[in-house]
This record gives C-alpha cells, sequence and structure tokens, in this order.
C-alpha cells in the first residue's frame, strides 16, 4: 500500500449537477474513482491509495495531464487503486467528470 | 557407378523391418513403440506433428519410450513443442537437434535445455518457412502425424482440423519417407478423404482420442474497456480510413474487441460492406455476431476451432468445407494466403522499441514465432493492386518514386501489461535471450521496418508518414503514454506529428473515450456467442459458466 496526496490549482468549471460520484469498482487491475465538490478555496486535491509502491511519478503525470484538459475547481478526488493502468485510471477520471456535471450515476 | 535410388532401397528395408508389427498397415497400439524402434533410425529426420491445436500426442508419447540404444541423435522437426514429451525426447538422449516453429507453453523448460546444453536449436522459424524447409533441406525421413479416423487402406479423415497435415505428409510421402499416423478411430468407410492412403504406411488407432486445444477462444466477458477503445481507433482510423477488405486478425482479445464490435459500432459508422469482407482466420468464436450481421463474405481457416464443427458447417457460404458438410483447414495454403492475398495483418506484441521492432520473447523463455511474421511483413513479391494497399504504399514516406502499394501492418498493445510491466522499451528482451542462448539473431516476431501502424489507448502511429528514424521514434514515444519511453518524449515534436497526422488521438479521430464501454460489445459472455450462432456454437466446458 502506498498513500498519495496531489494539489493542483483550480480553474472556473460550470456548476455540477451531483455533489459527488463514485464510479468503478476495487477490482484487480481497476480502480475506484470518488469525485466530491467540496470547498478548497477554488483549487483541487487528490488522495490516492494504491496496492502498488513505486509510482508516485507517473500518478503525478497522469493527474497533470488530466487537470490540464479538464478545468476543475473545488474537488475533491480520492482514489483507490487496485493495480489500475494508467489508461484505466485516465478512462475513470473522465467518466467520474461526465457524471458529475450530467448528473448521471 | 552411383546408385540414384537409395532412398527407395532404405524405405523398403524399414518397411520390411515393420512388418513383423504390423498387420497390413494397421498397428496394434501395444506393438507402436516396437514399430517406431524398428522403422526408425539413428540420427533420422523425424517430423513430428503437432501445432498450437491438435496433437499426434500417442506417438509423442510412445517416442519417449523407445529404447534408445536402437532410436537416438534423432533431428525433430515440428511446428509447435507443445508437450512434455516433446522436451522429454531431449533430455533422454533419443533426439538431439531442434527445428521448430513455436514453443509456447514449454518456452521456459526450452530456454533451460538450450542453456545446459541438452538440445541444438537449428534455428527457430515461421510455420510456412518451416514447411518450405520440409521440401529443401529439412525432408523427414519418418513423419508422425495425427488425424481423426482412418480406414485399412490407410485413407485419412481429418476433420475440421486439416492444419498442417497435407504439407508434412507431401514433403515425407513423395521423397520415399514412412508415414505414420495416430488416429481415434478405425472406420470402413470415411466422410471425406483428406489424406489419400497410399501416401501414409501406418495407422494405429490411440487409446484416448488425441488433444485439441481450443486455443482461440476469447470469453468476451474478459475484454476490457481500454481493448474496446483501441478497438474503436482500429475500425475508424484503420479499417475505413483504408477501406481494408481483406485482412488476417491474429489471437487475443484486443482483435476479439474488434470482431465484436463490428456489429455495433461499425454498423453505426455504415462500415457494413465497406470493410472487413474477406478473411484470413480461424473461426474464431469471436467472429460469429459479425458474420450473422452480414459483414462477412469468406473465412480461410488455418486449423479449425473447438466447438465451432456445427456453427462452420452451416454457414458453407462463409468457411470453406468439404463433400462432408464439415470444415476444411490447411495452414500452409492459409499462411500463404495471409502473406499474398490480405491488405491487413493486425496482431498483439508483448513489447516494441524506438524502431518499431515487435517482440512476444520475454527473458527466459524461448516461445518462437507461429505465423505472425508471415501475415505481419510486407508480401514483396506481390503484384495485383487494391485499394488499401495502393494507399499504404502512396503513403509510404521512405518508397522510391516506383508506384508501389504496401501491406498493413498493425500492431495493438496498451502501454503497460499487467503488474505495470511498460510494453514499450528502449531495448527489447529478445537481445538478451539471443545473447543467453547464442542465437544467431535476436527473436524478433515483427522487424519495424514492416510495420505502418502502433495503436495504443493513447492513439495511433502511422509509421508510414515518417520520414526518418528520428521521426519514428518521436512517433512511437508519442503514442507510448506514461511508459519512461513515452515520458521522455519532446512534447513539441508530438504535437507537430499529430498536426501531420502521424499521431492521432482518439478526440482527432471524432471518438469519445466516454463512449468506449462493454456495452459496445455485440457479445458480452460466451451465452451471448452461444445465442447469436442461434445454439449452433458449443463452447468447450470451460468456457461455460452455465
Amino acid at each position: 500500500m502506498e498513500h498519495l496526496e496531489f494539489d493542483f490549482p483550480g480553474r472556473p468549471m460550470p456548476v455540477p449537477a451531483r455533489a459527488q460520484v463514485i464510479v468503478g469498482v476495487v477490482s484487480s487491475g481497476n480502480l475506484e474513482v470518488l469525485m466530491e465538490k467540496v470547498s478548497l478555496n477554488g483549487s483541487c486535491h487528490v488522495n490516492v491509495d494504491t496496492v502498488i509502491t513505486g509510482f508516485g511519478r507517473i500518478w503525478q503525470a497522469v493527474l497533470s495531464d488530466f487537470f490540464a484538459r479538464h478545468a476543475l475547481s473545488d474537488v475533491r478526488i480520492s482514489i483507490n487503486d487496485v493495480g489500475a493502468t494508467p489508461a484505466v485510471v485516465g478512462l475513470r477520471l473522465v467518466q467520474a467528470l461526465e457524471d458529475l456535471q450530467r448528473g448521471v450515476s | 557407378m552411383r546408385q540414384w535410388d537409395t532412398l527407395a532401397a532404405n524405405r523398403r528395408a524399414r518397411l520390411a523391418r515393420g512388418q513383423a508389427m504390423s498387420s497390413g498397415k494397421i498397428v496394434d497400439p501395444a506393438m507402436i513403440t516396437a514399430l517406431l524402434e524398428a522403422v526408425i533410425e539413428p540420427g533420422d529426420r523425424v517430423c513430428l506433428e503437432g501445432d498450437n491445436q491438435k496433437q499426434a500426442d500417442f506417438l509423442a508419447r510412445s517416442l519417449t519410450r523407445v529404447d534408445v540404444t536402437r532410436v537416438h541423435d534423432l533431428h525433430m522437426v515440428q511446428s509447435v513443442l507443445a508437450m512434455p514429451e516433446h522436451l522429454e525426447l531431449f533430455e533422454r538422449g533419443i533426439a538431439r537437434r531442434l527445428d521448430f516453429s513455436f514453443s509456447g507453453p514449454q518456452g521456459a523448460r526450452l530456454a533451460r535445455l538450450v542453456r545446459a546444453g541438452g538440445i541444438e536449436i537449428g534455428a527457430i522459424h515461421t510455420y510456412l518457412e518451416l514447411f518450405s524447409r520440409y521440401f529443401i533441406d529439412l525432408t523427414p525421413r519418418v513423419s508422425l502425424i495425427v488425424a481423426s479416423s482412418a480406414d485399412r487402406a490407410g485413407n485419412l479423415y481429418t476433420g475440421p482440423n486439416t492444419e498442417d497435415t497435407p504439407a508434412i505428409v507431401e514433403a515425407t510421402a513423395f521423397k520415399n519417407g514412412i508415414v505414420i499416423a495416430q488416429v481415434n478411430t478405425l472406420a470402413e468407410s470415411l466422410p471425406r478423404v483428406d489424406i489419400p492412403g497410399d501416401w501414409v504406411d501406418y495407422v494405429v488407432v490411440s487409446p484416448t482420442p488425441h488433444i485439441i486445444e481450443p486455443l482461440f477462444t476469447r470469453d468476451p466477458a474478459q475484454i476490457s474497456e481500454i481493448q474496446v477503445l483501441m478497438a474503436m481507433l482500429v475500425i475508424r482510423g484503420i479499417y475505413a480510413e483504408y477501406g481494408v477488405n481483406r485482412l488476417n486478425h491474429g489471437i487475443g482479445f484486443d482483435t476479439a474487441a474488434i470482431e465484436l464490435l463490428l456489429p455495433t459500432y461499425g454498423e453505426r459508422l455504415g462500415l457494413k460492406g465497406k470493410i472487413c469482407r474477406y478473411w484470413a482466420m480461424n473461426p474464431h468464436p469471436t467472429i460469429i455476431p459479425a458474420i450473422e450481421s452480414g459483414f462477412v463474405e469468406s473465412i480461410y481457416s488455418f486449423g479449425s476451432e473447438l466447438g465451432m464443427e456445427a456453427y462452420t458447417a452451416a454457414r458453407s457460404d462463409i468457411f470453406f468445407t468439404g463433400p462432408d458438410g464439415s470444415l476444411r483447414s490447411n495452414r500452409a495454403f492459409c499462411q500463404a494466403a495471409g502473406h499474398y492475398a490480405c491488405d491487413l495483418f493486425i496482431g498483439s506484441t508483448l513489447q516494441v522499441d524506438l524502431e518499431g521492432n515487435s517482440s512476444t520473447a520475454t527473458l527466459d523463455r524461448i516461445t518462437g514465432f507461429g505465423g505472425a511474421p508471415n501475415m505481419g511483413a510486407d508480401a514483396r513479391g506481390r503484384r495485383h493492386a487494391s485499394g488499401a494497399w495502393l494507399k499504404a504504399g502512396h503513403e509510404d514516406a521512405g518508397a522510391s518514386r516506383m508506384p508501389r502499394g504496401r501491406k498493413l501492418v498493425v500492431q495493438m498493445v496498451e502501454t503497460f501489461r499487467e503488474r505495470m510491466q511498460p510494453a514499450f522499451v528502449e531495448r527489447l528482451d529478445a537481445w538478451h535471450l539471443m545473447e543467453e542462448t547464442g542465437m544467431a539473431l535476436p527473436p524478433v516476431m515483427i522487424y519495424g521496418d514492416d510495420v505502418t501502424h502502433i495503436v495504443t489507448e493513447e492513439g495511433i502511429a502511422n509509421l508510414l508518414l515518417c520520414h526518418d528514424a528520428e521521426e519514428r521514434a518521436e512517433a512511437i514515444r508519442g503514442v507510448a503514454g506514461y511508459t519512461p519511453v513515452g515520458l521522455a518524449r519532446n512534447s513539441r515534436a508530438v504535437e507537430n506529428l499529430r498536426d501531420r497526422g502521424v499521431i492521432r488521438r482518439p478526440e482527432d479521430l471524432g471518438i469519445d473515450v466516454r463512449e468506449a464501454g462493454r456495452d459496445l460489445l455485440a457479445a458480452r459472455t460466451m451465452k451471448d456467442l452461444v445465442h447469436w450462432s442461434g445454439g449452433l456454437y458449443n463452447p468447450p466446458r470451460r468456457f461455460r459458466n452455465w
């Protein structure tokens, strides 16, 4: 197990339809993403709990790309990772954001 | 005065020695080892039939039991090293030298045996290359083959899994060699004759039916969303783009996902009748929905697939079937068809380097090649044109001024394998394997200069459009994601390649990654496949969970 934390400056986003969403599952090669609209003075925060240690640099790169492509503010993301590849992480993040904004679950 | 018929004389002597162990062509199973001792001579080149599907398992087992003082130093030539018995022949000293093509499940044990000096490897071949050598400098003296049934005259019925048998028998029987067949049953009359009886010297009924592996069955339940995304990229960015109608699919979940997306995503894009009409491929269960939806005109097969017998028989407009109604396959012809008559090969790989060389060799395993290098190579002897072939040739930045076509050779790979093993590397494990085992060449599956496209979840790299090695390396880094190779990319150079269409991201192709879900698969379970087939597909028990 490894616990990682990342902060990202926020960028204005439309008011989401939901306050929080969960996507994904806690199973091998997969992950669960909890995305919440919270008050963080406009910035964003990510907590990662992962079963695979030593990949902090890759998490940093994947999350940086996600925040560069999508405008988010006052969002907290909590990730429970069971060995997902960066591709799956990226897909789950996009799905979570979609659900948060459009209100699908 | 030179004698010109020593092989024929030697054949007569062998048959004379075998007479005591047989009644006509029929050999009692209890006498088979004695027969092998009688007709095989020390130092013989022996072909033991077996590929990635059917195995002459009873004859292999019987050969391991011969008296090593009588039968030794054999030179084995065989498509696949799949069974423990195949290696036991070398461990016991019955055989010394090996020329082969593929060694999947025995790869690690083979590598150990090579390092210990217990085996001399002539070369690792492709299937077609090995069959070709049977007719030039590796002609078998004795071939041990497998069929479904035989009659007393030695005529053989192979059923749908004809596979390598015709090539092996042709090379052996017509050079005065000895052909010994194991069959499941002896019959008064056969449904059809796949091998004529006068090419076969001995027939033995094996105590249990021969082994056959359902190697090409992929359970749709195990296809991931990332594989769905990659399949969308391939259909939209390659099949639709080039109008690919004649193709070969390799084995694996990546290509199974494409097959299952044709009736859904492909249909929605209006591609029915425009792509994927003619195939060189085994009867993959995952192609059933595309056939039933009307995408597929014709499929010619290397072998069959367990459980697909009734389905292929009931779809004789699509598959090649005999007068008995069942499928006829032929690996040698299908390899030639895949090489010369297909415009595209697509397959999965394990490692890709910055030249685009692609390898499935990993440390400490000698796996070999099978058929992929023949499918995944530009057919330089090809002279007929097609739209897809001409378009690829036109794009080829390195081509001469003489108009030429190019085969599309696509490698599909997720940037990371299981346990976060990067698929993109600076140096292939194949180099290490070569050094460890003293091979003449690193075992590369598809050479970089044959690969035209690399597809990952990050997008498509079109290597045809790259002007030089540096640009090619940057294009590969551009789809290598978060692997160390990918993170070392020059972002500006990559964006420049993207502007030129060398790299195409999902969004550049109008693909919304959020759409990449398993609900796009035409079948999501084995049961769905059975349903699509109208109950004709009969999955092996291990694939049934109902």
